[in-house]
């Protein structure tokens, strides 16, 4: 047993979070909202291996699994990226792989974008897709964007962009099923890193401002009542970090158990996320409830992937009938 | 990151599996919180001395196996699947030995923990007093320094397993004229002296938990000193930190709890409960994943410093919440007394007070976790 990441993965991860701090400030997240996402960004992750790091190395990427992928999707929570890294590079990227490989030369250097959608109603970032990768009956078609007609559905996360796709299909791509299920549980699992991520930014902002907001002569966060909120807060996501990097695991070396233990990081994350933001919102006051403050940019992106891929209700319900 | 176990793992497992299988009492042992069931449970723990498995992360030389966290973390794992006896020795060996490991001379290591490992010597806490419990640094208990002998007098309170205990470890106050944190030491206490009255203190569930301890000038050698004189809240904030730690409670007894609330839910299927008993099982696995978090960290040169606040936190919350769901399932059955949920239930009741109550922890979080202040 060794639970831990390498040196070369954590520094990967801080190369990573010193980039999106750069490129995806609050500023930027907020632009997002209005003139969607941005494609110099993509290329900027593009050329560090991010967008490319599922991709076998055969067609240019890094050949990395979900260990690898776990803490770089957890950076882009934290910084609220708004450009599709779970859908290209969790889980559409594999899905290709399993597929034969076309495309993927084009996926790793940024080129060519994907996104996916396995039977959800709305698909996220398909304005700025090359190529969508869209269930019907059960199977995986890859369909052009130029052949597919778009109808915004504006999220509660702005910077989170999607669209009804009206299409039609013509051959599925050959993805033994099996895959097709794991497809799920890819995206679930980024889903609770990058929870994992926002969490921790909500709880980071609001201790930030506990420290400098000034009541009663004093700064808030040294009232018991305050501490305790974002103790709590903390618990949360401290918590479900090892139960999202173990599920990583389980995703990459296929454990048996593997819907259980993504099932459990989804669920745990996106209470975290959950507790974050109210958290968040209740120390910050009503500052907080305003358009202004950057805080709702995290929350947003919170209670959207925290429904996205399986709410928490739904991945207990899914544990509990594998356990009980 | 490989979350498989190593052929030497897994043979260490076998070994602690194979002779727990032949050495645990078929018969549950009495209660140790009665005088029976306290010499039933020391007479187990020199059962573990003798095949080594009752410090097995101790060195060698003092009756361990010299086992990383991995390997003390199976021997647990084994221990609790195999339904062996609580530990009455549990602060003596996972709170106190870790601490004269550290901060003992060679002579008080070789005087004290082979005795620890055999259950010669059961030892309990003398932390809290009447008016220093959450605020610790108010202790009075003073020790007055005459020729080689301490002279202590003062009152220690709510040490669990003090009613039967041979020894007591705890801090007094040596130096009247400093204040809070300051001027006093860690002194270890045979309860068995003249000055040194035990009087045992019923609990929540009826049984004779924990006691108080008088001392009326009661005269302990100077050798049994630990660590430096005047430095005793330092010793003592590195025990507190071991028991808050992953030392207290190991995931393994949360694990059981929850296959036993499984059990139990099949038993007495409530749809109403079923979201109540996956939280449980969930949160043992959950906590079990945070503790082989931290011992990796650990064992790769990482410390725990506030962190393990959350650890205590979640354990004490967590296990309230699988006896309540427990009680829930039993319905008009819960409240009869001595049933072993009901039991349980109280034993949880009290983990958010004692080892520090969770408030406490909560501003430590706070404090140095979060740099709130």
């Amino acid at each position: 047993v060794r639970f831990t990441f390498t040196a070369e993965q954590l520094e990967f991860r801080d190369a990573v979070s010193d980039l999106l701090q750069k490129q995806c400030t609050p500023a930027d997240v907020r632009a997002a909202w209005s003139v969607g996402c941005s494609t110099a960004r993509w290329k900027a992750l593009a050329d560090m291996g991010v967008v490319g790091l599922t991709v076998p190395a055969e067609y240019g990427g890094l050949g990395m699994d979900e260990v690898g992928l776990v803490l770089l999707l957890e950076e882009a929570g934290r910084a609220g990226l708004p450009e599709p890294l779970l859908e290209n590079t969790a889980v559409g990227v594999p899905l290709l792989a399993a597929a034969g490989g076309q495309w993927l030369d084009e996926v790793a250097t940024g080129s060519a974008i994907l996104t996916v959608n396995l039977g959800q109603p709305y698909v996220v970032g398909a304005d700025l897709a090359d190529l969508l990768l869209l269930e019907h009956q059960g199977a995986l078609h890859a369909v052009e964007r130029a052949d597919v007609e778009l109808t915004a559905r504006p999220s509660v996360d702005g910077a989170r962009r999607l669209f009804s796709v009206a299409w039609t299909p013509v051959t599925p791509l050959a993805i033994p099923a099996p895959e097709l299920d794991a497809a799920f549980d890819r995206g679930a699992l980024a889903a609770a890193a990058e929870l994992l991520g926002i969490s921790r930014r909500l709880i980071d902002m609001t201790a930030d401002y506990a420290r400098e907001r000034h009541q009663f002569g004093q700064p808030i966060g040294s009232f018991q009542a305050v501490k305790h909120h974002l103790a709590d807060a903390l618990l949360a996501v401290e918590l479900a970090r090892p139960v999202v990097y173990r599920a990583a695991w389980s995703v990459a070396a296929a454990d048996p158990e593997r819907g259980v233990h993504v099932s459990m990081a989804k669920a745990y994350a996106s209470d975290a996320a959950d507790r974050a933001a109210r958290v968040a919102l209740q120390v910050h006051g009503a500052i907080g409830y305003t358009w202004e403050c950057d805080i709702h940019l995290w929350m947003k992106k919170g209670w959207a992937l925290g429904a996205a891929w399986g709410d928490a209700a739904w991945h207990r319900r899914r544990v509990a009938d594998a356990v009980i | 990151m490989d979350l498989t176990y190593t052929a030497a793992q897994v043979a260490f497992r076998d070994e602690a599996r194979d002779w727990l299988a032949t050495h645990v009492p078929t018969t549950p042992l009495a209660s140790f919180d009665t005088a029976e069931g306290f010499r039933q449970h020391r007479a187990w723990e020199a059962t573990l001395n003798q095949g080594r498995w009752s410090a097995v992360s101790w060195p060698e030389e003092y009756g361990g196996r010299g086992a990383d966290y991995i390997d003390w973390l199976i021997f647990e794992e084994e221990y609790y699947r195999s339904g062996a006896p609580g530990r009455v020795n549990q602060n003596g060996i996972f709170l106190l030995g870790p601490t004269l490991m550290e901060v003992g001379t060679p002579e008080q290591k070789a005087r004290f923990l082979p005795h620890m490992a055999a259950g010669d010597d059961i030892w309990c806490q003398g932390w809290s007093e009447p008016n220093a419990g959450s605020d610790l640094a108010g202790i009075r208990s003073r020790a007055t320094l005459d020729g080689d002998h301490w002279v202590l007098s003062g009152q220690k309170t709510w040490a669990s397993r003090g009613a039967f205990a041979d020894w007591m470890f705890g801090i007094f106050r040596t130096d009247p004229g400093a204040e809070r944190h300051r001027g006093l030491t860690f002194i270890l206490v045979p309860l068995d002296v003249a000055g040194v009255t035990v009087r045992p203190i019923a609990q929540l569930g009826g049984e004779t938990g924990f006691a108080e301890v008088f001392l009326d000038e009661a005269r302990v050698s100077v050798d049994c000193t630990l660590g430096e004189v005047g430095k005793g809240w330092q010793v003592a904030m590195a025990t507190a930190g071991f028991e808050r730690g992953i030392s207290l409670r190991s995931p393994e007894r949360f694990v059981m709890t929850a296959r036993r609330l499984i059990d139990l839910y099949r038993a007495r299927p409530n749809p109403d409960l079923r979201d109540d008993v996956v939280r449980g099982w969930m949160d043992a696995e959950a906590y079990k994943l945070h503790t082989y978090w931290t011992v990796s960290s650990l064992l790769e040169g990482g410390t725990v410093g506030a962190e393990a606040s959350l650890n205590k936190i979640f354990w004490s919350e967590m296990d309230i919440r699988m006896h309540a769901a427990a009680q829930s399932l039993l319905g008009a059955e819960a409240e009869l007394d001595g049933g072993a949920w009901l039991d349980g239930y109280f034993f949880a009741l009290a983990g958010p007070i004692y080892a520090g109550t969770n408030e406490i922890q909560r501003n430590i979080i706070a404090d140095r976790v979060l740099h709130l202040r």
